[in-house]
């Protein structure tokens, strides 16, 4: 394994480093409180009302009400959730809007519902900024319309949606559900929830745990659950609550609004320089649109595929995707930038650096350094 | 986010006079400071008709936060204390206006100090030709986004962008001490929110049937009394352990008139409670008609046990009312929880609802139940609820 020293974390949309106080108050959940969160003893309940309080806490962040917010396992399965929980519960309905983006653990799932389930899904194309239209949502909708899901933010690129307006369309001219995948844009830009009918988020991309996240399920939203078991999470979601793990969520969500305040434009001012250094390097082509969300840098040189100019940056100490991490052990051209309409060879090329407040200009100016000499040695 | 160095203070319902005002005004400075106890740097300032808060750093989110629950301010706003001089006035102005982020403003001067060498309208035009000179936003003197206020004194001048409503009412404590009883539902915290908006110091009786009742029970009636009590500092509870009198009723009443008894003992131990404890009357959530115990018929025969005032406040309030207000003082997630108490438990299938004074008496005359209510007044647990301020450790 490389030496931890010196090497350049540059993959924080992939996942992020734990938050110390996030790791300091899970340590102490874990140790002293095992007991079942529905247990009636004392200890029990005491874990129980930690996990309600919790909750409340991230529904007030979040300005929804704790009854609201269904823990997950992550961002997966609550897309996964959101997709089939609400077309199951409206049976007769049986069309699906969604885009040609998405993450794979929503992408997959509309699938199975075409291929298993016999629904009819339309995969919304984006323009070339990598942009769902909100005028082609309202296009699409029709009467046996169930859900339509559009994600905030794009994990490739950082290309924005507009989902407010996208949402008001849904709202205003149908009677489909909104959901959004809210992974990436939390604790990123600002979110509103308005008009959403459904919304994804996961702890370990804003310095949470792994394997934590929440499906935010307004209450109005009928929904059949996946897992089935007691009566945990108001029955939507069965299974002994990982009570720690759910209820360290509130604060990994807290810290990471507050921080997001805080390192915008430390964020921001790294990734204006890294696109601006890197459009000067003959050859590279930008895929992350100019209005995507800071800390998303996204190109292309076409001359190395995504896998060796990875391993060449890794030899030289940094840690970089290429396209969506879920993605990683596929050889195929990202389908984000072919949707996009970008060549396969530039749709197998992309290499993806995300930015987290712990980088540093002196590393973005050693990664320029870096990939300009294994464009001079591979290219 | 403006920053501001002042918190302006106005009172509420002023319309007592004299010895009273005074009373008022220093009850409510006192409330206030316990409210605000845990902030460092704090200096409070009292006029006739005004309250001053210097922040001196402290987060004036946070004090607006915990201002906005306390009874007796009619409104508050967050201002900066200037020099009364029209250029330092202008200039503050045009900071306040570029730090809003607002697009239109609209400037209300009001000269106090006659001496003042501008007039109100004159004050107006200096300030907003300041910043109409220096940034982009324009005067809209109907709605505008950003109302500047701008008070000029003798020697200081107050300049404030906003008025926030306060909670209203009297100061808690000014009127006395009140003894309420405390189920858990949805009821009766706004019932103790309403009686502390009168003015009044809210004590709890809570009666605990363990182990029928369980502690999530019990401990969803103190987090219920801290969270009401964010409104007059903490609340006194005495949990009461009702179990064996609740027994002997059951076995005595019958199905019929269970509730109807012990509602009875219950406002028997509430009024000696009271007594005890210098409240000057009890006081329950109940309101018309809302379930059986709580007919004008059933309220009479129950009230006919004490001779102590029966406060009400909720007595002709809609459930969706009560709901609101539940929502509004942030009680209602918690009331809803579904533990059992001490009038779910034994749920009686067929409660009365005309209950009459000779049967209950009839009742009653079957056992002994004075040793039982002594028991249950001697062997009182007193808990004092509190109001979170500090946000828990793993939150």
């Amino acid at each position: 394994m490389p030496k931890a020293a010196n090497r350049v974390y540059f993959d924080s949309s992939s996942t992020t480093k734990i938050n110390d106080e996030v790791l300091a108050t899970y340590k102490e959940l874990l140790t002293n409180y095992y007991v079942n969160s529905e247990s009636l003893y004392s200890e029990g309940t005491e874990i129980y009302r930690m996990l309600e309080r919790s909750r409340a806490a991230a529904a007030s962040l979040l300005g929804v009400e704790p009854s609201e917010i269904i823990y997950t396992s992550g961002s997966s399965e609550a897309n996964s959730s959101a997709v089939k929980g609400v077309s199951f519960a409206c049976p007769g309905k049986k069309h699906i809007i969604t885009t040609q983006i998405e993450h794979s653990s929503l992408l997959n799932a509309c699938r199975q519902m075409e291929n298993i389930f016999g629904y009819d899904v339309t995969y919304l194309p984006v323009d070339r900024y990598g942009t769902v239209k909100a005028e082609d949502v309202l296009r699409n909708l029709r009467d046996d319309t169930v859900l339509v899901s559009v994600m905030h933010v794009n994990n490739e690129t950082g290309a924005v949606n507009p989902i407010a307006e996208i949402a008001e369309i849904v709202k205003k001219k149908s009677h489909a559900y909104f959901h959004t995948d809210m992974t990436q844009s939390v604790g990123k830009i600002p979110i509103s929830l308005r008009n959403v009918d459904l919304a994804s988020m996961s702890a370990h991309k804003i310095e949470g745990l792994k394997g934590s996240g929440i499906l935010i399920r307004k209450t109005h939203v009928p929904f059949v659950p996946l897992i089935n078991g007691g009566e945990q999470e108001f029955g939507l979601r069965g299974g002994t609550s990982n009570a720690p793990v759910n209820i360290v969520f509130a604060k990994t969500l807290r810290l990471a609004l507050e921080n997001r305040e805080k390192y915008h434009d430390h964020i921001a001012s790294l990734s204006d320089h890294l696109k601006e250094e890197l459009t000067k390097i003959p050859g590279i082509e930008m895929n992350t649109p100019e209005a995507a969300m800071d800390g998303i840098v996204n190109f292309s040189y076409e001359n190395i595929p995504s896998e060796v100019m990875q391993n060449a940056l890794n030899q030289a100490g940094f840690m970089v995707s290429a396209r969506s991490t879920c993605e990683s052990h596929s050889n195929n051209p990202s389908y984000v930038l072919t949707a996009m309409g970008y060549s396969d060879r530039r749709a197998s090329s992309s290499i993806r650096v995300s930015l987290s407040r712990f980088n540093t200009a002196e590393e973005t100016d050693r990664f320029i350094l870096a990939l300009k000499e294994i464009i001079a040695h591979y290219g | 986010m403006v920053k501001y160095d002042t918190v302006l203070i106005r009172y509420g319902e002023l319309t007592t006079k004299g010895k009273n005002r005074k009373d008022f005004i220093r009850q409510l400075e006192r409330n206030i400071r316990h409210i605000l106890e845990d902030i460092d740097g704090l200096v409070y300032e009292r006029t006739y008709d005004r309250m001053y808060i210097r922040l001196n750093g402290a987060d004036s989110e946070t004090v607006g936060e915990r201002l906005k629950k306390v009874f007796g301010i009619s409104s508050f706003s967050f201002t900066e204390k200037v020099a009364s001089d029209i250029e330092t006035i202008s200039q503050t102005c045009l900071r306040i206006a570029a730090e809003s982020g607002k697009n239109t403003f609209k400037i209300i001067a009001r000269r106090h100090d006659k001496t003042f060498p501008l007039v109100s309208d004159q004050i107006n035009r200096a300030a907003a030709s300041v910043i109409l000179k220096n940034t982009d936003l324009r005067v809209d003197v109907h709605q505008p986004e950003l109302p500047i206020y701008i008070e000029v004194h003798r020697e200081y001048t107050y300049i404030t962008s906003d008025k926030i409503r306060g909670a209203g009412g009297y100061p808690t404590g000014i009127n006395g001490r009140v003894l309420l009883l405390l189920s858990g539902g949805i009821d009766s915290p706004v019932a103790a929110y309403e009686l502390m908006k009168r003015g009044l110091r809210v004590e709890a009786v809570h009666f605990a049937a363990p182990p029928y009742t369980s502690d999530n029970a019990r401990q969803k009636v103190i987090d219920l009394a801290g969270m009401v009590s964010e409104y007059q500092g903490s609340m006194r509870v005495h949990v009461i352990n009702f179990t064996n009198l609740q027994l002997k009723i059951y076995e005595k009443a019958g199905d019929s008139y269970a509730i109807t008894i012990m509602r009875r003992m219950m406002f028997r131990i509430a009024e000696a409670v009271a007594r005890r404890e210098n409240c000057l009357a009890i006081a329950t959530g109940e309101s018309i008609g809302q379930v059986a115990s709580q007919t004008l018929e059933s309220m009479s025969v129950i009230n006919d046990v004490v001779r102590i005032p029966v406060i009400r406040p909720l007595v002709c309030a809609d459930k969706i009312e009560i709901i609101d207000l539940a929502r509004k003082i942030g009680t209602y997630e918690t009331s809803i929880l579904p533990y059992e108490d001490c009038c779910t438990i034994f749920d009686p299938k067929n409660p009365v609802t005309k209950p009459t004074l000779k049967r209950c008496e009839e009742i009653e005359e079957k056992f002994e139940y004075q040793p039982y209510i002594e028991e249950c007044i001697t062997g009182e647990e007193i808990v004092i609820a509190e109001p979170k301020k500090e946000r828990e450790d793993y939150l």
